[in-house]
């Protein structure tokens, strides 16, 4: 197997993978969104509890690859107790560390915790979109656009 | 089940040798390279095939030296032009055995020819109340249009159902169609489970009832003998690309008192008899549904396209596809937790599949790695996904390029995946 796949689908990920944390509805949620990559026919449910401008709990539901899910599992983690500005923060280093924006910037990269193991992704541009669609929907549901994100339509 | 279709005779047809493959394999350019330091091995053939020289050199010496606007002027190069063009007509007369080269309308593909009956035949004789009738396993572009179609008519759209092989039900078929029904779309191949539709006997049912029955061959034409006039259809589509041919053109093939009975689709030059700013007469058929330039040199390549399978020919391209698929369904057949999706008795080279617990993207992934070109996903065809309760399978498509060495590295690429995933 080659180097870059075994990056790709390291441990961290495959974990995620088959045990996803925070899988399924979200009680008291008072926020959803749906993410659709019409490619593929992936789609997942991203719920939020916001208390103030406190984002106290995450969850997803759906089906979709490795990639997707342990993005998704990962993110209802690292999501959890952070304020909006901290999220929108932490969704635009994770969309430079898997297109290859953050390379030149490792101060960026150490504030990712946990999620730099998807930087594997950058080797693979087919599937970006697998490991954003999640953070996608969740910027969706924290700003009230409640309906479907497309991979095909949000940046 | 009787079956008239040409699909059965192509069995007794002699398949290609291994010395033949490889000699033609040369033909194609393309599949001499390496791909992560892999032998590219390109199982995505349903979803678009590639070139021979043949064709990439006949497009190439048709602007080097014979390229003008066809049909319109006098000089020689436009004569030469015109000429090349309607070689191409004649050639998918040739590969339907259509009875007319009029009959045969080129345009850029299945979809763009789809979407030609589906807006001019359904403004004719479609109407509130009226009903087309599809299958559960119709390609999003044989879906679709019907679904704009009825939208626009105030019609309804009637669904055929399939069984768990991924057969079509043709009680069901048949008891769906009524005094309503204005036409039967059919695939003659489903391209997501390989299925070989009996067309004839749809057909049969069909004219019955006096319906017409429009067949999407985007994945018949390009791997078995067609003949619509043994098949009986009324309109027969498909796409050059996946014949080995040009992308960006194909054609649409119909019975004539059809045609001549349908409004234009497109306005524009080429398809007018005489135009004032008061009326416009158009132009008859082929003419009337080829509004604009068309894609001269995308008929040139296409018209060698088909002499290049036609010298192969189809029965023995067929029956080497069918090889394939055997050799294929038995060696996936083995690897523990695959599941084929699509087992009718009757199947063109398609091999969907879903393996337990791994998304098809990771497979795909994993098996681009290896040097293998398969597809991942709903292969443009949702409702099937959903009829099977999944997802997204991959798909390994074969072509007459193919080879058994191949798809023993696909297993070997499967099991790698098993690996990673544990």
């Amino acid at each position: 197997m080659s180097s870059d796949l075994r990056e790709l689908y390291q441990t961290v990920i495959l974990d995620h993978y088959k045990k996803p944390r925070n899988f399924g509805p979200l009680a008291g949620a008072t926020c959803v969104a749906e993410g659709r990559n019409p490619l593929c026919g992936d789609h997942i449910k991203v719920y939020a509890r916001v208390a103030g401008d406190t984002v106290e709990a995450v969850g997803f539901e759906g089906s979709g690859c490795a990639i997707s899910t342990a993005s998704a599992s990962l993110m209802t983690q690292i999501a959890k107790g952070k304020s909006r500005a901290e999220i929108d923060a932490i969704g635009a280093r994770f969309h430079d560390l898997v297109t290859g924006g953050a390379q030149a910037n490792p101060d960026a990269l150490a504030a990712l915790g946990k999620l730099e193991v998807l930087a594997g992704v950058r080797e693979f541009p087919a599937r970006v979109k697998c490991a954003t669609l999640v953070w996608h929907a969740l910027r969706a549901a924290l700003d009230g656009r409640g309906g479907a994100v497309s991979t095909e339509t949000d940046e | 089940m009787s079956r008239t279709s040409p699909a059965r005779s192509e069995r007794s047809a002699e398949r290609l040798t291994d010395l033949e493959v490889a000699h033609l394999r040369a033909d194609f350019p393309i599949l001499d390279q390496k791909v992560h330091g892999k032998p590219l091995a390109y199982l995505d053939n349903a979803n678009t095939t590639q070139k021979p020289l043949a064709v990439i050199d006949a497009e190439s010496r048709f602007y080097a030296s014979d390229y003008a606007g066809v049909h319109r002027a006098v000089y020689e190069l436009a004569e030469r032009a015109t000429r090349a063009y309607e070689n191409g007509r004649n050639a998918v007369r040739r590969l339907l055995n259509a009875p007319d080269a009029h009959e045969v309308i080129l345009l850029r593909g299945t979809t763009e020819a789809i979407n030609l009956v589906a807006s001019s035949f359904s403004r004719a004789c479609v109407g509130a109340g009226d009903e087309i009738l599809i299958t559960a396993m119709e390609h999003h572009s044989n879906l679709v249009p019907w679904q704009m179609a009825c939208e626009a008519h105030g019609a309804r759209l009637v669904v055929a159902p399939i069984d768990d092989r991924g057969e079509l039900i043709l009680d069901e078929l048949e008891s769906r169609i009524g005094p309503r029904t204005r036409l039967v779309a059919v695939a003659h191949v489903s391209n997501s489970l390989g299925t070989v539709n009996p067309v004839s006997e749809i057909v049969e049912m069909a004219h019955a009832q006096r319906v017409p029955v429009l067949v999407d061959g985007a994945q018949g034409a390009p791997h078995m003998p067609v003949d619509v006039q043994a098949l009986g259809c009324d309109f027969y589509a498909f796409s050059g690309h996946k014949l080995y041919g040009p992308s960006g053109i194909g054609a649409l093939w119909g019975r004539r008192e059809l045609l001549e009975a349908m409004p234009p689709w497109q306005g524009g030059g080429a398809m007018i008899e005489n135009v004032t700013f008061e009326k416009t007469t158009y132009a008859g058929i082929p003419a009337r549904f080829e509004a604009g330039t068309p894609n001269i040199a995308g008929a040139v390549g296409l018209a060698a396209a088909i002499d290049y399978v036609q010298a192969i020919g189809l029965e023995r391209i067929a029956a080497h596809e069918q090889h394939l698929l055997a050799y294929a369904t038995a060696l996936l057949g083995e690897i523990p937790g695959l599941r084929i999706i699509g087992t009718a008795s009757e199947k063109a080279g398609v091999l969907s599949f879903v393996l337990d617990g791994v998304h098809a993207h990771d497979i795909a992934t994993i098996l681009d790695r290896e040097g293998v070109a398969v597809r991942a996903g709903h292969h443009c065809a949702q409702p099937v996904m959903e009829r099977f309760g999944v997802a997204a399978t991959v798909r390994a498509s074969f072509g007459v390029y193919n080879t058994r060495e191949e798809i023993d590295v696909l297993a070997s690429g499967l099991r790698t995946v098993i690996e990673v995933f544990g």
